[in-house]
């Protein structure tokens, strides 16, 4: 490469093949740009039509053909996401309250039960470790909609159904086995050393790992427990099938349930969807160090 | 929470003894919160259903359920129904996956080209992997409606009539193959970046060194080395497409007719609209089999793949 570049330079030797071979790479790298902007394009343009809709009157949403420039802006269907029609709050903003109360408790009940467990997998010789570590991913691998109908009927039972607890435990139960092998993975990364060493100075095995291994967990654990939070924040299949009523209803449910009627309001869809995937997408953005171990359930790491 | 500081201080080999006890204790204390969870909302509710497979048991009928044996799974096995469903599920699946794998890995690898603008470029191709199925479901389905839709309006301006994306088949099931594929992609390009950006540069040099040809360098040198990274993501995706629920049920609610229907939405109708508990749990225990299988194969690999 830099043979190459440095002979380009100076243009002595003009039939190096090198240097035919890098022309033809400027060309190429053109081409690449070319098609990685349209890959682009590609991808993000659903994105911008939903941001567009969310801001344009109706006549303009169902304007055929499509409008790109040229609509009319409003707020009316970021108002309409909050306030009811008459008044007062609107059954989505309740929604978008029971999604924050549902996915922030479950995702610190999974973080409370899984980095214990992780820290425990990672630090002795647990019988049966692979396992259970095994046994542990692969409840994460269950089809939802195989697993709510027992869940249901258990539910039934004990009147969880149709409540905030109810979605939680659910929620944490699938959070749980995630945490504990992305969290496995970061306390794979502190050297247990540390540990040994703080208890050679009198500390117990509970005090180092307090003191000394947890601190250096903690963006780890950060990372973790905002994935946790996605996850709930999306959950559609539970979220339906376990809750019944407006107040309990979590928003990926209720966002559904606009499109029940006879009439569809394509604009007020739209900015709900925008409402409920900034918060993602903010929290998406601080753990992109991490997305690579997130998706793929702690699995794969640089 | 904080037992006396003094106990480790004076190591004798009977206080080691003790420490290990007690890691086994605080080991014990510190898992089994975890796994009780997991016991009770995932295996006892498998357990349940497993139960209930072999009865006839119905959650509207108030009578108690009565065995019918294996008849449940006898049934499944031989519905043409069944076969239907699992048809099209593996259409779905391998189409999806195919289509996620091919354009993933093209964008990661145009990616991992570029000097600069790389972590923009990443960050902009993530969006759609991010949002909920349900937002990704609704949106599409507003984008490929056939009267006002956005496609079939630039379509027409290419000169195309309207196409009935999600109402006509074939064109419903490739709505949900292109759907998923959109949003899914992102997943298998990321992986598959984090692949190419772990070869090590000296390989290349050396190729380049020996003149080898930008194919050469691409098919004994890139492939090699991406391959099993990209075979995980692949199969995480086999076994998510495998599952899916949400975006059939949003998208096209299993129509036309049942055309679109997959394995996981068949087992939602029978349970939940055709009140067949005990034969939806049968179908359920046999799917569920079918993703252990799938998972196994997967962690299998993965362990491979770390230790060696």
């Amino acid at each position: 490469m830099a043979i190459s570049s440095d002979s380009a330079v100076s243009g002595t030797v003009p039939d190096d093949p090198p240097l035919r071979r890098r022309r033809r790479g400027r060309g190429g790298a053109v081409v690449e740009v070319a098609l990685l902007t349209v890959l682009a394009v590609g991808m993000l343009f659903p994105v911008l039509w939903i941001i567009q809709t969310s801001v344009k009157e109706n006549r303009d949403v169902y304007a055929v053909p499509a409008k790109f420039f040229g609509f009319s802006m409003t707020l009316d269907h970021f108002r309409d996401v909050f306030v009811a029609p008459a008044g007062g709050a609107s059954d989505l903003s309740a929604a978008f309250l029971n999604s924050v109360l549902v996915a922030g408790g479950s995702t610190v009940l999974a973080t409370v039960l899984g980095v214990p467990a992780a820290w425990a997998y990672s630090r002795f010789n647990v019988r049966g470790k692979k396992d259970q570590l095994f046994f542990i991913l692969s409840t994460r691998f269950m089809p939802p909609v195989v697993i709510v109908i027992p869940v249901f009927l258990m539910y039934r039972e004990l009147s969880l159904i149709n409540t905030h607890l109810g979605l939680i435990l659910i929620y944490a139960a699938f959070n749980v086995s995630f945490t504990i092998w992305m969290v496995k993975g970061f306390v794979d990364e502190v050297p247990g050393e540390y540990e040994e060493a703080a208890m050679l100075d009198g500390y117990t095995r509970l005090q180092a790992f307090w003191r000394f291994t947890l601190p250096l967990l903690v963006p780890g654990i950060a990372a973790t427990a905002v994935f946790a939070l996605i996850f709930s924040w999306n959950e559609f299949v539970f979220a339906i099938f376990l809750t019944s009523s407006d107040d309990v209803r979590t928003a990926p449910p209720a966002i559904a349930g606009l499109i029940g009627g006879s009439t569809v309001d394509w604009g007020l869809v739209a900015a709900s969807a925008v409402v409920y995937a900034i918060p993602v997408l903010v929290f998406a953005f601080l753990v992109r160090k991490h997305l690579i171990a997130g998706v793929t359930l702690g699995a794969v790491r640089r | 929470m904080t037992p006396p500081v003094q106990e480790a201080s004076t190591p004798s080999p009977a206080q080691g003894r003790r420490t290990r006890l007690s890691d086994r204790k605080i080991a014990v204390a510190f898992i089994s919160p975890a796994i009780l969870l997991l016991l009770f909302m995932s295996v006892f509710p498998l357990l349940w259903a497993l139960f209930l497979s072999f009865t006839d048991y119905s959650v509207t009928r108030n009578q108690p359920a009565s065995f019918v044996g294996v008849q449940n799974y006898v049934d499944i096995l031989t519905s043409s129904q069944v076969h239907k469903r699992a048809l099209t599920t593996l259409l779905y699946v391998i189409g999806a996956v195919v289509l996620q794998t091919s354009l993933g890995f093209a964008i990661a690898y145009l990616i991992s080209r570029r000097r600069r603008g790389r972590g923009l470029l990443t960050t902009l191709f993530l969006v759609p992997m991010m949002l909920s199925p349900v937002v990704v479901g609704l949106f599409w389905r507003f984008m490929l409606d056939a009267q006002f839709g956005v496609v079939n309006s630039m379509l027409g301006s290419l000169g195309v009539g309207k196409v009935e994306w999600l109402t006509r088949m074939p064109t419903a099931l490739i709505s949900l193959i292109l759907v998923d594929t959109w949003q899914w992609t992102p997943f298998i390009m990321l992986i598959a970046l984090a692949g190419l950006t772990a070869v090590p540069k000296y390989l290349y040099e050396a190729a380049s060194i020996d003149r080898a040809s930008e194919w050469f360098r691409f098919r004994h040198i890139t492939l090699p080395l991406v391959w099993p990274l990209l075979l995980i993501a692949v199969m995480f995706r086999a076994i998510e497409a495998f599952r899916l629920f949400d975006l059939v049920y949003i998208l096209t609610n299993g129509g036309p007719g049942v055309s679109t229907e997959t394995l996981s939405f068949h087992v939602y109708k029978v349970a939940f609209l055709g009140f067949n508990t005990g034969t939806a749990s049968a179908y359920g225990i046999l799917m569920v089999i079918v993703v252990i299988v799938l998972a196994q194969l997967y962690l299998r690999y993965l362990t491979k793949l770390k230790d060696g």
